[in-house]
């Protein structure tokens, strides 16, 4: 099996990209990564998207982007993994050049959620659940969310407002990345005064809806000095499935297979939680923020205020996390996440950060997940020198 | 744009429905927060039609109220333009009942436009223009509507019901005149940011696609444009006035402009009766003419989905102060109010 790189990134603000199809945000984002670096060819494009088809009212979308950068004839075909898809990507741009079917390989989310409004895009995020057992009877991804949020502060007695604060924290790092969605500060009652969006989840506890497109170019290890001079390497790379539905799981409060994924990842980059310097991590809500990090092996399962309040998860803690603003602030085009925080991570470990920029970071992990974790995808990034 | 002849307001009437429908009441039902709503849009109740009441009868009062002011011979209009999205006929004129009722048919050019929120102000263009052709001596525009969101929907906190009626005349016949229009534009792009379909009782609208791309895009870019055309900064208006879909809208788009809070609070009165739809500009104007003086000059800037505004810019003449007291004002409109429970909206506006 062959090393693999990533030698290039490109991303679009986060936004409500009126005036912009997927074709144009995903052209945009490819050529801003094509263009950094040198390469000789593209041997495929793997695009990460989830609701085209419900919103755009197109399929195909490997094709569709394939065309629009005039790319024809090479592969191209969508990753389809709801929320997962972008981390569904990477893995499988991964697996082709790790393989040796590719060399060069463009590996990309695209997502477009404003071309759906209020219930049809509710509806077809609602979509990455259970659509017999849940979606039928009308749960929605707050609501399932908002069942284990309420779980968590019973069981582990803690207090609403550390995730309000939580929240906060993503505002104070989004507000400094140019490509966020919500580049603004908030504060504890900005989120605990927000409307009610599926008690106790407030608006603030949730990712705002946006579009956006993110693309990273993998390589074989061994080539990547021949087209950049700066690049990092994917050092361990996990993904796991866990029930459809939550009802059917032992442990609410465990997402296992964010477990199984960041292990196998861990184990594959010979690293353990103490060695990664920053994460980026699916806090889709709030509370998968906590679950999140105890699944990474960050916290202790009922302790993630405990760290939040030490500081562990500040830029200058012991786990920054998601220095991006993360889904929160970044914002969350779903298809398109898992690479945004690729290439955030990236970013971080090449030094381009501005302000955002970590000092020495070496070792970068991003999580990404497909509704309540029942897919999960853990990659670990490494500086190369 | 400027008419070849002078045109001025001769006299302008409102009329706003009595029921009062609270946020609390809309809140209560569909489990929202009556406390968010109100912060967050700016709206504490609307006004809704009575069980006997519609955008004819609604336009009729507020046609009478304009001619208590104007004090004209009601065969002296040459035209009744009704601007409305909730034609009591879908096929029929409302513009002929209002002219039948007022006393002013046969020897008039009558009319319905629609133009979601800006048709009244439309209206007030084509009235501009054939009384600035000479077309005609005197017309009158009117924009009502008994607006409807759907049930649960965040457009039933604020779709209101009521009207303004303006008439406008030659400065060569006016002996008093209120108000003399310096200029006005119109900027129009085919946006579909609201819409409502054939035999849909209830709107549709892309949320956040009506802010940024449709309502300020339009508006801003509307007075902008009259500004430029006539040589005036925001600090030249004593009065502006912005279309009120709620109460957030027209004070961003007046703090864009670079408009104090003070010009445009005046004539903000969506949160007591809630959007009036094509009434609703010309009724914050009409609010604004109820208390403004001599030599003020004021901007009234509409804008209707789909999208377009229309700007205006008036200065306030002598007229204004002996006209003034001939009729109800707006804020008389606005505490004269009953207010009811969600049940009883739902019976009056045959929901059930």
């Amino acid at each position: 099996m062959r090393r693999v790189a990533i030698i290039s990134y490109g991303m679009t603000k986060v936004d409500r990209h009126w005036n912009k199809s997927i074709k144009d945000l995903f052209s945009e984002a490819t050529l801003k990564a094509i263009n950094k670096v040198n390469i000789p060819k593209v041997d495929a494009i793997f695009v990460g998207n989830m609701c085209a088809s419900d919103l755009c009212d197109q399929n195909n979308i490997g094709t569709v982007v394939a065309d629009h950068l005039g790319m024809i004839p090479i592969p191209s075909y969508r990753i389809e993994a709801a929320c997962g898809s972008g981390g569904a990507a990477i893995l499988s741009g991964f697996m082709a050049v790790s393989s040796g079917l590719f060399d060069i390989v463009v590996v990309g989310g695209v997502e477009k959620l404003t071309d759906g409004v209020g219930k049809k895009a509710t509806f077809s995020l609602g979509k990455a659940a259970d659509f017999e057992y849940e979606l039928f009877y009308g749960i929605t991804f707050a609501s399932l969310n908002a069942l284990i949020m309420r779980r968590y502060m019973e069981v582990y007695k803690v207090p609403r407002e550390a995730f309000a604060d939580f929240a906060v924290l993503m505002h104070r790092n989004g507000a400094k990345n140019p490509y966020a969605q919500l580049q603004f500060e908030i504060n504890r009652e900005t989120v605990l005064k927000s409307e009610d969006i599926a008690d106790p989840i407030k608006l603030y506890d949730c990712a705002p809806i946006g579009d956006g497109a993110a693309v990273v170019i993998l390589c074989p290890l061994e080539d990547a000095s021949r087209y950049s001079d700066s690049f990092v390497e994917i050092a361990g790379i996990g993904s796991a499935t866990d029930t459809i539905d939550i009802a059917s799981r032992e442990d609410l409060l465990l997402l296992k297979s964010i477990l199984i994924a960041a292990n196998n990842a861990y184990k594959m980059a010979k690293v353990s939680p103490s060695d990664i310097d920053l994460a980026e991590i699916h806090d889709a809500f709030t509370i998968d923020a906590a679950l999140s990090l105890e699944a990474l092996g960050f916290s202790k399962r009922g302790e993630f205020d405990k760290l939040l309040y030490d500081g562990a998860f500040e830029p200058d803690g012991l786990i920054p996390v998601n220095l991006s603003g993360g889904l929160k602030s970044r914002g969350h085009p779903v298809g398109a996440t898992g690479v945004y925080q690729i290439a955030e991570i990236t970013m971080q470990l090449l030094g381009e950060a501005g302000k955002n920029q970590l000092k020495n970071a070496e070792i970068g992990l991003a999580q990404n997940m497909a509704g309540v974790a029942s897919n999960s995808y853990v990659t670990i990034l490494k500086r190369c020198r | 744009m400027r008419p070849i002849i002078d045109v001025v307001i001769s006299g302008w009437g409102s009329y706003i429905p009595i029921y009062r429908l609270p946020v609390e009441e809309v809140a209560r039902i569909w489990g929202t927060s009556a406390d968010h709503i109100k912060q967050e849009l700016l709206i504490y109740e609307k006004s809704v039609a009575g069980i006997d009441e519609d955008v004819a009868t609604i336009a009729v009062e507020a046609a009478k109220n304009s001619l208590k002011r104007s004090k004209i011979n009601p065969n002296e209009l040459g035209a009744v333009f009704v601007g409305t999205e909730t034609k009591p006929y879908a096929v029929k004129p409302t513009g002929t009942i209002v002219a039948e009722a007022i006393g002013a048919t046969p020897k008039i050019l009558a009319a319905d436009f629609e133009f979601a929120c800006k048709a009244g102000t439309e209206c007030l263009q084509c009235c501009i223009a054939l009384v600035g052709s000479n077309m005609i001596k005197y017309g009158m525009a009117i924009g009502a509507d008994v607006a409807e969101g759907a049930p649960a929907d965040p457009l039933e906190y604020s779709a209101g019901s009521g009207g303004t009626a303006i008439i406008v005349g030659s400065k060569n016949y006016e002996k008093e005149p209120v108000a003399l229009l310096e200029g006005s534009v119109s900027y129009v792009t085919d946006t579909p940011d609201f819409w409502r379909r054939p035999k849909e009782s209830y709107p549709s609208h892309a949320e956040a696609f009506t802010g940024d791309p449709a309502y300020f895009r339009h508006t801003i870019s509307a007075a902008k444009l009259l500004m430029e055309e006539l040589g005036l900064r925001p600090s030249d208006f004593k009065y502006a006035i912005f279309h009120q879909p709620n109460g957030k809208f027209p004070l961003k788009a007046a703090k864009i402009l670079g408009f104090t809070r003070e010009q445009v609070e005046h004539g903000l009165i969506v949160p007591y009766i809630g959007n009036l739809y094509s009434g609703s500009s010309m009724t914050g104007f009409s609010a604004i003419l109820d208390i403004a003086m001599p030599g003020d000059r004021i901007l009234l800037v509409s804008y209707g989905s789909g999208a377009g505004s229309d700007a205006f810019s008036f200065i306030v003449q002598d007229g204004i102060i002996t006209k003034r007291d001939n009729a109800p004002k707006v804020m008389d409109y606005i505490k004269k109010k009953r207010k009811i429970d969600y049940a009883i909206y739902c019976k009056i506006r045959g929901k059930i």
